[in-house]
């Protein structure tokens, strides 16, 4: 069973290499880089607790918040998905996560007090 | 009224030309264009022009009527706010122009809970008061110096005319826009929505569906697109919904749901997958930016199940990738070994939560705390609520739901989860009529457009595909004259007609008169509803006499202002919580309890002062530096709001925290009855509230039939005449009795002794016998 996952997982990770452009990739690390972050947030406040609340949540979602928009960045300008978006050019994806951005980190500096 | 029926007939012209030059759903573009144009008797060279003006001027009409539907009680009495939560927010209102906006904030108010005081800040929901304090701000920046008063009063019609606009444009996602139109012109006059909108009801409710069709609008609008700027809209308006009214939680829970509803269709997308991952993440950071609602989010039930569908859809999301990358083995073994992970975090979150008691605590508190079990507005609806409410559109909405059902697509997923959870929360409880009211306009409002374009606009694009040229310009001209001469029939139409299965124009024409008659009855039932039942400002009462002229109660007013202006600036005024925010408001008096009823131990000790003698409530009312107690007497006029009548729940709520002093069954005669009169339980007709009500009421005689002190209300002669006080005096009472304020006399200088004086009984003077 492990065996399978592994051989599964090692071929997936062969495919990606291959098939994905580099445009892709690029925000495919952005992604990694963001979800690192989070992880660290989230194992200080495990380790160190929660006080202040309102600061590990900000820092936090934050981060979520940025996956996600880079996860919706990506979905818009990949080619294969472009039949989904049609009135979306992928400038216009990119404004919009700038706007995005702009207002989660609005909220996001507001919140953290 | 003509301005009614000036906006039916107008929005019938233009939802027939609406539906014939913008397609339904299914009908070829091309087609229904060329059939617009000859539809307007080929003299219009800019179809889509006049179409606009048309919804423009529609729309307008329906800001206008929904506006002054709103105006009874303004034109009737005077601009004045009525009712009792709306003076809390006024007063907050005027503390935030007085004081700025961080004053306001984080306002702490001492003048209200003596000796407890509020955090106004933490414990209201700011959008109100901020969105008429900006609306004052600008106007007067503009030099157009208006009071916040008037601001106030004003506000809900002017932003029934923007839920109008924002029902329009969901309906017209929803379906099309003369659907749109209709709705829009249904919402305006609607009595549910008007009865929490009245001008003068300056309440969250009035902003709040505003918010929340405008939030709705905007998530169908992100949903169809798949746009990340259509998301972040829409969470900016969810933002301002939560900042509103609690009602918010409705969003966040049916959004999510809708979301899961879809993925269990197998409507999954990767616009879905955008739209709610963005608007939950980004208004999960928002929604907590009010102090109000702090961390609830994350913590309570009612917000988890937002978070659970989130993680969901993540999950989701990234086994669909997968799927597209693997092989079917591949990904079933990936598949299971991802299950039993996620199942295994389940079970241990319902674990731990479960055991911290979040989960389970939804409705315990409707039926176990008294206070809540108390306010009319929370009791269970009537099948009478519901017609007088919404008149035809009840009866019509559930078509528009077959209608959304039978041609599904994502965003109708939507309207039909919402109007079924709307159905089931306005049969629990009478107050949230007002969360059915919007889908009920919407789906009656596709209901008629969908008869009126089959019944109307059939004619014209039934030729259009299969038959040729020629006869096509022969129909167009002649269902023109249709919609003038209904009934009137062409040769050559007829003869047409009878080659298709079609409808005949007569039956055509009765089914169209027949809706058009029924449209123009609720037109006439909403402004009878409006100017009967939801226009009083409850400040004022005024009745009617025989010959017509109006007789004005302005009792309250009159004591309030008396209490304004024969007091000291910072005496303390004991009541029931029920007038708590009409004290602070007009009378700007401290007060004990009040409307929020944050704390119940401390109205269950005012309740303890009302139902115990007098002896017993001075005691509770020294303890809590009480200068005037204020109460209300129906008793002359036949008034049934009084606090006599309220008693009982007084006594409930006391018993709740004092079990041993306050016994309910204490206030009952031995049959189980609740009397006034003579035969009244003994603990009654010696409490203080008694006392209070009907002091010197015995010496009164209100007309020859009754004997002196015969009350009313209550249709009974009261047992206890003879009423004497022996540490209060009557303060004040208004002019037909209603209002009634009791001064708490201080702590004599001397003690008087309890028992009797020492009588001297003469000693027999002893006189000597002897000479």
């Amino acid at each position: 069973m492990s065996n399978s996952v592994i051989s599964v997982i090692s071929r997936f990770l062969e495919e990606y290499k291959t098939k994905t452009s580099n445009k892709l990739k690029v925000v495919d690390a952005y992604l990694f880089y963001i979800l690192l972050t989070g992880a660290l947030q989230f194992l200080y406040c495990l380790l160190v607790g929660t006080f202040p609340f309102n600061s590990f949540l900000a820092g936090f979602i934050s981060c979520v918040g940025a996956f996600i928009l880079g996860v919706c960045l990506r979905i818009q300008v990949n080619p294969e998905n472009k039949g989904d978006f049609l009135s979306i050019s992928q400038e216009r994806a990119f404004a919009d996560f700038l706007l995005a951005h702009t207002v989660l980190h609005l909220v996001v500096i507001n919140f953290i007090g | 009224m003509a301005e009614h029926h000036t906006v039916t007939d107008g929005k019938h012209k233009a939802s027939p030309n609406a539906g014939g030059s913008l397609h339904g759903n299914s009908r070829p573009n091309v087609a229904s264009g060329g059939g617009g144009k000859g539809g307007l008797s080929g003299g219009l060279a800019q179809p889509a022009g006049w179409q606009s003006l048309l919804s423009f001027t529609i729309l307008f009409l329906a800001w206008l009527a929904g506006f002054s539907s709103r105006l009874f009680a303004v034109i009737r009495f005077e601009s004045i706010i009525h009712e009792f939560d709306p003076w809390f927010n006024y007063r907050s209102t005027h503390h935030l122009t007085t004081n700025g906006f961080y004053e306001f904030l984080n306002w702490f108010d001492e003048r209200s809970w003596y000796p407890l005081g509020r955090i106004v800040g933490g414990t209201v929901y700011p959008g109100l008061m901020v969105t008429a304090g900006l609306i004052h701000y600008v106007l007067n920046l503009l030099h157009l110096t208006v009071h916040i008063r008037d601001v106030c009063v004003f506000l809900a019609p002017v932003f029934s005319g923007l839920t109008s606009i924002s029902t329009f444009l969901l309906t017209r996602e929803l379906w099309n826009q003369g659907a749109g139109l209709l709705a829009a012109c249904f919402i305006a006059i609607v009595p549910g929505y008007i009865s929490r909108s009245v001008a003068g009801s300056f309440d969250n409710e009035g902003i709040a569906i505003f918010a929340l069709q405008f939030t709705y609008y905007l998530w169908v609008k992100s949903i169809k697109t798949g746009s990340v700027f259509w998301s972040i809209g829409c969470c900016l308006s969810y933002f301002y919904m939560v900042s509103a009214w609690g009602g918010y939680v409705f969003i966040i829970n049916l959004i999510p749901l809708h979301v899961f509803v879809l993925l269990l269709m197998q409507r999954y997308s990767r616009r879905v997958y955008i739209a709610y991952s963005t608007f939950y993440i980004v208004g999960l950071v928002l929604s907590m930016q009010i102090p109000f609602v702090g961390f609830q989010p994350i913590r309570t039930s009612e917000h988890m199940a937002a978070a659970g569908v989130f993680a969901l859809l993540q999950a989701y999301a990234f086994l669909q990738y997968l799927k597209n990358r693997l092989t079917k083995q591949e990904f079933q073994t990936l598949f299971f070994l991802g299950v039993a992970l996620a199942a295994g975090v389940v079970f241990l979150t319902v674990i731990y939560l479960t055991y911290t008691g979040e989960l389970w605590t939804v409705s315990y508190a409707k039926i176990h705390i008294p206070i809540i079990a108390s306010v009319s507005e929370h009791q269970p609806t009537t099948w009478v609520s519901f017609f007088f409410d919404l008149h035809i559109l009840v009866c019509t909405f559930p078509a528009g739901l077959w209608f959304c059902i039978k041609n599904v697509n994502d965003e109708r997923v939507f309207v039909a989860l919402y109007a079924i959870s709307a159905v089931y929360f306005a049969g629990v409880m009478v107050r949230l009529m007002l969360t059915l009211t919007p889908v009920v306009c919407m789906l009656s409002a596709i209901a008629f457009s969908s008869v009126f374009e089959h019944y109307l606009g059939d004619d014209m694009k039934r030729e259009n595909p299969p038959v040729e040229d020629s006869s096509d310009e022969d129909d167009k001209r002649n269902s023109g004259n249709l919609y003038d001469k209904a009934g009137k029939v062409r040769k050559h139409v007829s003869e047409q007609e009878k080659a298709e299965e079609g409808l005949g124009p007569n039956i055509k024409s009765i089914v169209t008169m027949l809706m058009l008659m029924l449209l123009m009855m609720f037109a006439v039932h909403c402004t009878w509803v409006t100017s009967n039942a939801y226009s009083s400002p409850s400040v004022v009462l005024a009745s009617y006499n025989h010959d017509g002229t109006r007789n004005i109660l302005d009792d309250f007013r009159e004591a309030y202002y008396w209490l304004r202006q024969n007091t000291d600036e910072h005496a303390r005024v004991m009541s029931w919580w029920d007038y708590g925010y009409q004290i602070a408001g007009m009378a700007n008096r401290t007060t004990l309890v009040d409307n929020n009823t944050w704390n119940n131990s401390h109205i269950a000790l005012v309740g303890k002062a009302m139902s115990s003698n007098e002896s017993a409530a001075y005691e509770i009312m020294r303890s809590l530096d009480v200068d005037y107690v204020l109460i209300i007497f129906g008793g002359v006029i036949g008034y049934s709001g009084d606090d006599i009548n309220k008693f009982l729940w007084m006594v409930r709520i006391a018993e709740g925290e004092h079990p041993k002093d306050i016994r309910e069954s204490d206030y009952f005669t031995p049959q189980g009855e609740f009397r006034v009169d003579k035969a009244g339980s003994p603990v009654l007709l010696s409490c203080l509230m008694y006392k209070m009500s009907y002091y010197r009421f015995g010496e009164m005689q209100l007309d020859f039939r009754t004997p002196p002190g015969f009350d009313r209300t209550r249709n009974a002669e009261i047992g206890n005449k003879d009423i004497k006080f022996k540490h209060l005096e009557e303060a004040f009472t208004s002019e037909h009795w209603l209002v009634r304020i009791y001064k708490v006399k201080k702590l004599d200088n001397r003690e008087p002794l309890d028992h009797k004086l020492r009588s001297i009984v003469p000693r027999p003077k002893y006189t000597s016998k002897k000479v």
